[in-house]
């Protein structure tokens, strides 16, 4: 029983985190692709048009990669956590249904529009597409958070005679307190994502000498908009986000923060290592105060520790979620710091021939994917050992009609299965890369292209 | 009318709504290798249905999250009983979908005849899946007291009490579903597609007819003797008949209008043939939306269907939301109306 608990439990987290690398940077690229029609759209810069043109084929070759992968997520209620579904599909299955309803029809006819209807479009009617796509892929992430949001703080619910979960008021589930900063926080993380790839591409070109008018575009727009993201990735949604924790599940709070034992004044620790079997931070870099001003806006607040909650109620592996945040706000830190020095080295002019500077913005690229999947962990972890917090626990949802072996077998399929589609997106991706905005193709290249003559 | 009877046939004109659109689509995957020979018809094909496969998929995901949300019960107990079955048929889409998508992307003989199998294969093998997963649901499943069951692949290929996923009945309506998607995708390139293309496509079509007809009546008895109270609703209710008399006529058409060369009329036959079998099979069923192989343990509409107040606030947007829906799929298919030119788009 508890080696299937643990195989469900890698199922669900395996997929999820391999299809989330997908979505966030279609979530981010499809604003940046707005942003690159607009402004080609009103200076009739066919500079603006050719990136935008570059980044719809990479956006393209993603999203495909994040539907194939994401039809897995709505399957794997059922499938791998099927009490679960049963006792709370009543509610979260609004959400869902929505998503598919509302969301993918709009993306899904529009993505078609968008990337092959150019020639048939107004230029206006094509920037419009392109909007109903940013528009359908930003909406289907509220569902998705709206879901997960009833799962960390349940709202708008009654208990039914049955035990299931029912909806009791539809506005209340949608609008859940709790979605709004999950979302507000996620969608920057997205547009972060969106942002450093491609400054990326665009350092990589101007590093090489190439494209290298595109390459400016690039690195212009990705850090201005990143910078803005990068800021608001911290405050207000992290923030506000980190409040929501503090009100709702203060245990998870304690175990983020490595907080074994409660305190007034209590530190925040910025480095050091959880000791569970201790019940203390081992060789800890701590500033004195700071965790109780940032939970609760005074520096003499009580911050209730671990200890001041039934162990059975902590979450299961409070080491690893320690981590998975210390990491989701060092590298948030990060981004700000890049950000902000590039924005000024832009303003300045200088950024274009600050090669280091280049080296450190083309060199970041992976950073927002690992921040990104780090904070859903932190989200997800902080979350046990309920499924349903307070109301269902993670042990008790899965579908207990499925082995551990068959789901074990399903398992690794996937791995096998992701891995090849993780390679071939990659070596897809390079390959647009290679060919550029327009179409040069270097000599160790494939043959060109034909769309890209 | 019961709330719950109204999300059934909502949920059950989803599912006819996808197989119809999808099915096309896939159908076109079934005979790719055979209708289209050559580099340059492939990617005619694949440009035929390359702005409109991903919204016609997502009517499964919508009917999947409907389902969800309506019966709750029903998608988890269906979902976690055919489990192995379900996770293939995720492989199957994947593979389909980077077989289209990514094909174009690498101009090299390898490159493409390697995404053509892909595409080929998995889109048989989805018809067959679909067909199979069908033929479970009019059979029943070994569901018992807790609402919950596992099948394995399969057992003894007979209706035993633990019946697997393929037995005999499953893998017939597998192979009825192969051949009318097959005849469903030829009639859908005959429409958009001219000159050998078209021609070849009709061959397939023609060859397909006297298929889906020996199947289809075939199919039918088969299912009178897997279970033999399916025709309670059609003997209480008359209306019922209609359905016998859309899929004959709806197959004459076909026939008719084939080999003259009236594609439309003969996709909008073939589409109405969909309608009308799987409209028969809910018909067949209701309440029951799961029967389970001991009856008394079948799920129906009012032991699985969330509470009310979910329902009846669903109504609203999914109202809402499905005449937006229209409206996309009426623009789309109306912008890309017409047979496909050469050299034209992507793929």
């Amino acid at each position: 029983m508890e080696s299937a608990l643990l195989i469900h439990r890698l199922h669900f987290a395996f997929t999820a985190t391999f299809h989330y690398l997908f979505p966030q940077l279609t979530m981010g690229l499809a604003l940046l692709i707005v942003i690159l029609k607009t402004i080609a759209l009103r200076r009739k810069d066919p500079v603006y048009d050719q990136a935008a043109r570059f980044w719809a084929k990479i956006f393209g070759i993603n999203f495909v990669l994040g539907v194939v992968t994401g039809i897995p997520m709505e399957f794997q209620f059922g499938t791998n956590w099927s009490v679960f579904s049963r006792f709370a599909g009543g509610v979260i299955g609004q959400t869902l249904a929505m998503e598919g309803m509302f969301a993918f029809f709009l993306e899904s006819s529009f993505l078609g529009l968008f990337l092959f209807g150019e020639k048939r479009l107004s230029p206006r009617a094509h920037w419009f597409s392109a909007v109903a796509v940013f528009v359908g892929s930003w909406l289907s992430g509220y569902f998705i958070i709206a879901t997960d949001a009833f799962m960390q703080y349940p709202v708008g619910y009654y208990k039914a005679a049955d035990g299931s979960l029912q909806l009791a008021s539809f506005w209340d589930f949608v609008l859940n307190r709790w979605a709004f900063w999950q979302y507000a926080h996620n969608m920057s993380g997205a547009a972060i994502t969106g942002c450093f790839v491609m400054t990326a591409v665009g350092a990589f070109y101007l590093l090489s000498h190439k494209c290298v008018e595109h390459g400016r575009v690039f690195v212009k727009i990705g850090v201005i908009v990143g910078c803005i993201f990068s800021i608001l990735q911290l405050f207000p949604t992290g923030d506000q986000q980190g409040k929501l924790i503090t009100e709702h599940q203060p245990v998870t709070l304690a175990a983020m923060e490595g907080l074994f034992h409660g305190q007034t004044a209590a530190p925040l620790v910025l480095l050091g290592q959880p000791n569970d079997a201790q019940g203390k931070i081992d060789n800890p870099l701590e500033v004195p105060g700071v965790l109780s001003v940032l939970s609760y806006q005074r520096w003499g607040a009580q911050v209730r520790g671990l200890d001041a909650f039934p162990k059975e109620d902590w979450p299961g592996n409070i080491p690893l979620l320690y981590y998975s945040y210390h990491i989701m706000v060092g590298l948030g830190t990060f981004f700000i710091a890049v950000m902000v020095v590039s924005l000024l080295l832009l303003w300045r002019g200088k950024i274009f021939n600050a090669r280091w500077m280049l080296w450190i913005l083309m060199l970041s690229a992976p950073f927002p994917y690992i921040a990104n999947t780090a904070g859903w962990l932190t989200a997800e972890l902080g979350r046990q050992p309920w499924l349903v917090y307070g109301l269902m626990r993670t042990e008790d949802g899965y579908s207990k009609s499925v082995s551990a072996g068959n789901g074990m077998f399903t398992l690794l399929g996937f791995m096998g299965m992701y891995m090849v589609l993780g390679i071939l997106g990659l070596f897809l991706i390079r390959r647009e890369i290679e060919i550029g905005p327009v179409g040069i193709v270097s000599a160790s290249g494939f043959d060109p292209a034909p769309e890209a003559k | 009318m019961t709330l719950g009877a109204l999300w059934f046939c909502i949920v059950a004109v989803m599912v006819t709504v996808y197989v119809v659109l999808d099915g096309f689509d896939l159908g076109t995957g079934v005979i790719y290798l055979f209708a289209a020979k050559t580099s340059e018809e492939r990617r005619r094909v694949l440009r035929a249905i390359g702005p409109v496969w991903d919204g016609n998929e997502v009517w499964l995901i919508a009917a999947g999250g409907t389902l969800y949300f309506a019966f709750p019960q029903l998608y988890a107990s269906s979902f976690s009983g055919f489990y192995l079955p379900l996770m293939m048929v995720l492989w199957l889409l994947m593979l389909r979908a980077i077989g289209i998508e990514f094909r174009a992307h690498v101009e090299a003989p390898l490159w493409q005849g390697f995404f053509d199998v892909i595409f080929a294969g998995s889109s048989i093998l989805l018809c067959l899946f679909f067909g199979a997963a069908l033929g479970n649901v009019v059979r029943g499943v070994p569901l018992d007291a807790t609402g919950y069951f596992f099948e394995p692949l399969w057992t003894n290929f007979k209706l035993g009490p633990q019946t697997g996923i393929l037995d005999w009945y499953t893998v017939l309506i597998g192979v009825l579903a192969l051949v009318t998607l097959a005849a469903h995708g030829s009639h859908y390139i005959g429409l958009k597609t001219d000159e050998d293309l078209g021609r070849r496509a009709r061959g397939v079509a023609l060859l397909c007819w006297p298929l889906q007809f020996f199947l289809t009546c075939f199919s039918l008895v088969a299912t009178y003797f897997v279970r033999p109270d399916i025709m309670a609703n059609y003997s209480s209710h008359k209306i019922g008949l209609l359905v016998p008399i859309v899929v004959v006529s709806s197959l004459a058409v076909i026939l008719w209008a084939t080999p003259k060369e009236k594609e439309k009329t003969a996709f909008i036959a073939s589409s109405l043939y969909i309608i009308g079998m799987l409209v028969g099979a809910a018909f067949a069923l209701y309440p029951v939306v799961l029967p389970a192989r001991d009856p008394q343990y079948s799920l129906t509409v009012e032991n699985t269907a969330a509470a009310a107040h979910g329902l009846t606030v669903g109504l609203v947007w999914w109202t809402l939301s499905a005449l937006l829906a229209l409206a996309y799929f009426v623009f789309i298919y109306r912008m890309f109306r017409g047979k496909v030119q050469a050299g034209e788009g992507h793929y």
